[in-house]
């Protein structure tokens, strides 16, 4: 059994149907990449797994445990943790208060040495030297890389990452697909929502593509470069006359 | 049958007026995207303005009618959306909760100046004409030309928002102001119709209403709150619910008056029968905001202000409650007796806009019902603290705290406008029906609890670790009366509670209150629980208040329910953000600038000597009255309040040692004069320390920038001119061209930006 | 005519708040010509069509629109001097009937009775449903809807944002069948989109931009070789 299983969920916003049957999997110690032009559904797909969106159908369970009706913090508290595409820091608050916050509700239940957990999550997303720095004088790279760090003080199992490489340089980006790689070593699951195609083929174990609400391929990096469904959802029709 | 008659035409001319005010709340909300607090209080300048030309100035009252409705409106409008609203646009939903709320009150205070309110101004005759009958039940005129109004409104609406082109654009401003701009619509200008209209229907309802009641610039005001209700069935955005909204509650208030008994022993109607009439409004209103649809959690806003709450030091904070306290002892002897309690209220009201800093200041969230909150300490006192027992104030703060967590249900939900609008709810119904009970026993236990049975109540002072606050006598062989045990023990709360407020913002606690306010949904998804933290902040908050409550109560040795009015709250709600409601400075700044402004001895004062011994006696007081409005629309932008600013402007004392010693040496001095020489009062005391701080920060800054251990901040209003800061130049001749491409130059703008 | 562009960005640069998105962009937008921008997310394509129609204003650079710098220029005056711009998914009044959403478009001049009989004539569709709420139409008739505007109202120069975003692919083509006969009608047209290489059948020229700038300029076809690449990784 999969870490995260999404069955047949459907969204639907008044006429409008954003998330059509998905059935979606992820597994532990694996990057898996969901991808798709603008507009998709990939972000509602997010908001739907980590409860912020309750879904018109469909069902959603981590490590065989069923979510769909439960609260977004009692979702965290099973060990989901998500970033956002619009970056949802807390910008009054510095980098080290801001993972703090994550970590101190993880460690309600009597853990301690939060302080030293804080400081060693920082140091590893790269932002040591910033790390007393409010977020909102961070560049956008920086500050996806703090959200990185939050997610990770709640130890999750599952980590959702909703376009972290963008406003990333190509060092960043680079250093970012080396972080993924390594929390993947140590049994943690990745959903990555990503433009970066050239980071998603080289971190993925395995791809899923959405496309009006719908998933219409799934497969290995190579198998999904080679899929002519995905590159006419990508380049529209006329590409086979263009190209 | 003809009696339900009766009812139904009086509740339909409550419902006419209710729906007229109600819909032009939710034409220029919709329109503008500002809830605007002073919607009554603009109809209720128009009801003056129109008392003023029928009867002041005998204008025949059709004329009257039509000046009021269609000159004096239309351009009120234009005025304020030019003057305030237009501003506000972009700005976050505190910020215009802020400044609607305090030009409510700034309305209020201007009416008041201009319409000496010792003065009784009949109304009765409103509108000409008697009654006549139909079918045995007699109907007033006015009765008949609220609901007809009424129609025409809606009908006129109606027309005008979807059978003219004006109308479709205001509409489509609503659903997507930049697209309406991309078509070439002029957003600005369907933004003043809207207010022109809006002000239009306010005091249309302001006319109407006041027919049957006398006029009062605050109690008309605070009366369209009633209108909120129907508003908000409406969901703030429909007309024709509105209308339904505002005819459930004036035919359902109305036959509830009607068939209640009129005189029963029976329990229910000694407590729901009459009394509760007023307050079904505001019931209907916080019912609809309960069952409202919760909405997403809410992200980051589009508009976000940037704020500064820095991290308070211990040692800040130390120094502050030191100084407070210090600063309470030393001035004692200074003070004359009803000083001192003056100085006791003043600490008593910063505890209660210190009970703001948490909730407002951190969580983010909004209430305009802390002296509510703090009347319920206040009444425990009374009740529970007889003979100055410790435990009445105990209770004040459980009871204030339990009821605070009932009011954050509905905060579980909303936010922004609805919050302000439920905890206005709140603080109304229990100015119309709670204060008004008689005696009840609590639930489950055998104590009584005694509400205002003749008028007040009296209070006990505290006696608490065997100090008596009440008594007088020596202490460490000094003469201390019953007042400065009071201003002492108010001290040592303020203190307290804000080293308490410290304390949570440096802990877990806060942080998560401050990573709330800044986006629920990021918090939810890292796994904190939304439903328990806020109530947690509310019910701190509210206990802070009703300790507070019950405080103030003690100094005055009595309570009433004038002493806790939902709009005598408003001041120091605006006052504290005007403050600075991140900061425990801040609300010492609410408490000093509320009690400043309505100081009994300072008004009076101004008034003999510019008004003349003549003058209209109240020309000041009301001035300083209004004047915590003309502060919150003012200051109410600067996120971060006025005593940031005041900071950064004292900061720099802390450089120089010598700039330090060179105070306290004034300071002692100033003291010692002003104990020793009659003719020094507490006021060139108070005056000389802000200028000794000025000069001494000064030094301290020169001192720092020589030292290096201050930079410079580049700030283009000292900018040097020749060799010479500009100001110090003086203007004693005609400004020539040649002078400006001058100061051009020097200022280094590009030539023609000075037309 | 003449050789001056009807419309161009010279080193434009604009900004939102403190983070600056498009850092010093030349375009030029010649008369009766189609220009397709084209690139990946985030690239700063929608801003620089907003700095063109005056809903961001540039913070460097110039503006020039027939030959006069107008930077900073309102929107609303923008629209009266002939710049459409049917920006991305929301070009239209969710909460106004279909005729209220046309009756918007007589702002800038023309009669109610002249746009509703050219998008009447255009779309068929949006006839049946003049008294329709516009946002309860599909995806597909809304953008027709959006498109009236830009049809009906004879602007000089038409901005188009992503048409193509989240509608079927059959309906894209519709679409950008009508953009090929405006142009052919005189009509400048600018051009955004993502991904749909639909856009390069009927541009004139077509220019790339990544990060805030414009990689490269050329005929449609050159520009299409580059493009996979640039979206698929070099494989």
């Amino acid at each position: 059994m999969s870490l995260l299983e999404v069955h047949s969920v459907t969204m639907r916003f008044g006429g409008h149907v954003a998330l059509d049957n998905v059935d979606l999997s992820c597994n532990a110690g694996e990057v898996t990449a969901l991808i798709g032009p603008n507009g998709a559904g990939k972000t509602t797909l997010f908001n739907v797994t980590c409860g912020l969106l309750v879904p018109t159908g469909g069902t959603i369970h981590l490590d065989g445990k069923e979510l769909t009706k439960l609260k977004p913090y009692k979702r965290a508290r099973l060990g989901l943790a998500r970033t956002f595409q619009r970056l949802e820091l807390w910008s009054v608050l510095t980098v080290r208060e801001n993972v703090q916050v994550a970590a101190e509700l993880r460690a309600q239940k009597g853990a301690s040495s939060t302080a030293r957990d804080v400081e060693a999550i920082v140091e590893r997303v790269g932002l040591a030297a910033k790390i007393d720095q409010r977020v909102d004088e961070l560049s956008t790279g920086q500050a996806r890389l703090v959200e990185i760090a939050r997610a990770l003080a709640t130890r999750p199992r599952l980590i959702l990452l909703d376009e972290p490489a963008s406003g990333l340089d190509d060092t960043e980006t680079h250093e970012l697909g080396i972080l993924l790689r390594d929390l993947t070593a140590e049994g943690l699951g990745v959903l990555l929502v990503e433009h970066d195609v050239e980071l998603v083929m080289h971190v993925s174990d395995h791809i899923f593509v959405l496309d009006f609400g719908s998933i219409i391929a799934d497969g290995t990096p190579q198998e999904i470069r080679t899929n002519p469904a995905v590159l006419s959802a990508y380049l529209g029709s006329s590409l086979d006359q263009s190209a | 049958m003809s009696e339900f008659f009766g009812f139904t035409i009086t509740g339909l001319a409550i419902a006419s007026i209710l729906a007229i005010g109600a819909s032009g709340l939710v034409l220029t909300y919709t329109t503008t995207g500002v809830f605007n607090f002073a919607h009554g209080a603009i109809g209720m300048l128009g009801a003056f303005s129109y008392w003023q030309l029928r009867f002041g100035w005998n204008v025949p009252a059709p004329l009257a009618f039509v000046l009021v409705l269609f000159v004096i409106a239309p351009l009120f409008g234009c005025l304020l959306e030019k003057v305030i609203f237009r501003s506000l646009q972009g700005t976050p939903d505190a910020v215009r909760l802020v400044v609607t709320v305090s030009l409510l009150f700034a309305l209020i205070g201007v009416a008041n100046w201009i319409w000496d309110p010792t003065l009784s101004r009949p109304s009765h005759k409103f509108f000409p004409g008697s009654s006549f009958d139909i079918g045995g039940v007699k109907i007033q005129p006015a009765e008949l030309i609220s609901i007809g109004a009424a129609l025409i409104v809606a009908v006129v609406l109606r027309l005008v928002l979807y059978n003219t082109r004006a109308g479709v654009a205001m509409r489509a401003a609503v659903d997507d102001r930049p697209l309406a701009a991309l078509n070439g619509a002029r957003p600005d200008r369907s933004a003043m119709l809207a207010w022109a209209i809006g002000c239009s229907l306010a005091m249309l309802s302001g006319v109407l209403y006041v027919g049957p009641i006398a006029l009062d610039a605050a109690s008309i005001s605070i009366l369209i709150v009633n209108a909120y209700a129907a508003a908000m069935i409406g969901r703030l955005r429909s007309l024709p619910m509105t209308f339904v909204g505002a005819l459930l509650i004036g035919l359902g208030s109305e036959y509830w008056r009607g068939y209640t008994p009129q005189v029963s022993d029976a329990h229910w109607v000694v407590y729901f029968g009459k009394p509760i009439v007023d307050a079904i409004p505001v019931i209907v209103l916080f019912a609809v905001l309960l069952l409202l649809p919760a909405g997403r959690l809410r992200g980051h806003g589009t508009t976000r202000t940037r704020e500064t709450y820095p991290v308070p030091s211990w040692n800040g904070a130390l120094t502050f409650a030191a100084v407070v306290i210090g600063g309470s002892i030393l001035a004692m002897p200074l003070l004359d007796r009803s000083d001192t309690l003056t100085f006791a209220l003043l600490l008593g009201t910063a505890i209660l806009a210190l009970s703001l800093v948490p909730l407002v200041g951190l969580a983010g969230q909004v209430s305009l019902c802390q002296l509510s909150l703090a009347g319920i300490g206040g009444v425990t006192m009374a009740n529970l603290g007889r003979g100055g027992s410790p435990m009445g104030l105990v209770w004040a703060f459980i009871f204030s705290a339990v009821v605070g967590a009932l009011i954050a249900l509905p905060a579980l939900r909303l936010s922004g406008i609805h919050l302000a609008l439920a905890t206005a709810a709140f603080a109304v119904f229990m100015d119309k029906w709670v204060w008004g009970l008689r005696d009840f026993d609590l639930p489950f236990t055998n104590v009584t609890i005694s509400l205002f049975p003749i008028g007040s109540l009296a209070v006990s002072r505290l006696k608490i670790f065997g100090f008596d606050t009440d008594a007088t006598g020596k202490i460490l062989g000094l003469e201390v009366s019953d007042a400065d045990r009071q201003l002492l023990l108010l001290a040592v709360t303020f203190a307290v509670l804000a080293l308490l407020v410290v304390w949570i913002r440096r802990g877990p606690f806060g942080r998560r209150l401050l990573a709330m306010k800044d986006s629920e949904a990021a918090c939810a998804t890292v796994g904190m629980n939304l439903v328990s933290t806020k109530v947690a902040v509310f019910a701190i908050s509210a206990g802070m208040a009703g300790l507070g409550g019950g405080l103030i109560a003690g100094i005055r040795q009595s309570t009433s329910p004038d002493n806790w009015q939902f709009q005598a709250g408003l001041p120091i709600f605006m006052l504290g953000v005007a403050g600075g409601m991140g900061r425990i400075g801040g609300s010492l700044f609410a408490g000093v600038s509320f009690q400043v402004l309505n100081s009994m001895s300072l008004w009076p004062l101004l008034n003999t000597r510019f008004m003349g011994m003549g003058g209209p006696s109240g020309w000041f007081r009301s001035f300083g009255a209004a004047s915590p409005g003309f502060m919150g629309i003012g200051l109410g932008r600067n996120p971060n309040g006025a005593v940031a600013d005041m900071r950064e402007g004292f900061e720099p004392i802390m450089h120089s040692k010598r700039a330090l010693w060179l105070f306290a040496i004034i300071e002692t001095a100033l003291y010692v004069a002003t104990l020793t020489f009659d003719s020094m009062n507490g006021w060139v005391l108070v005056i000389g320390t802000v200028l000794a701080l000025g000069l001494c920060a000064q030094i301290g800054l020169q001192v720092g920038l020589s030292r290096g251990s201050l930079t410079p901040k580049p700030n283009p209003s000292i900018e040097e001119f020749g060799g010479t800061r500009l100001e110090w130049i003086g203007i004693d001749r005609e400004v020539t061209t040649t002078d400006i491409a001058l100061l051009d130059d020097k200022l280094g703008l590009a030539p023609a930006v000075l037309r | 005519m003449t050789d001056s562009p009807i419309l161009s960005l010279q080193s434009v640069r604009a900004a939102y708040g403190r983070i600056e998105v498009i850092h010093g962009v030349d375009l030029e937008v010649f008369s009766g010509k189609v220009l397709a921008l084209l690139g990946p997310n985030g690239a700063g394509k929608s801003t620089t069509l907003k700095v063109c129609a005056g809903l961001v204003a540039p913070t460097g650079g110039d503006y020039i629109l027939c030959d006069r710098r107008v930077n900073g220029a309102r929107p609303e005056d923008l629209a009266r001097a002939g710049v459409c711009l049917i920006p991305e998914g929301k070009g239209i009044f969710p909460n106004l009937t279909v005729r209220e959403n046309l009756w918007m478009a007589t702002h800038t001049g023309t009669s109610l009775h002249d746009v509703e009989e050219v998008a009447y004539s255009r779309f068929e569709r949006l006839s049946q449903r003049r008294n329709q709420l516009a946002g309860t139409m599909s995806g597909g008739e809304q953008q027709m809807l959006a498109m009236s505007r830009g049809l009906a109202t004879n602007p000089r120069i038409l901005l188009l944002d992503e048409l193509s975003m989240g509608l079927a692919p059959i309906i894209v083509e519709e679409l950008y069948e009508i953009v090929a006969q405006v142009a052919s009608e005189g009509v400048s047209i600018l051009v955004v989109e993502q991904f749909a290489q639909t856009v390069l059948g009927v541009a004139d020229t077509a220019a790339i931009m990544v990060h805030g700038k414009i990689t490269s300029v050329g005929a449609p076809s050159d520009i299409a070789m580059e493009l996979s690449d640039a979206y698929m990784g070099a494989s």
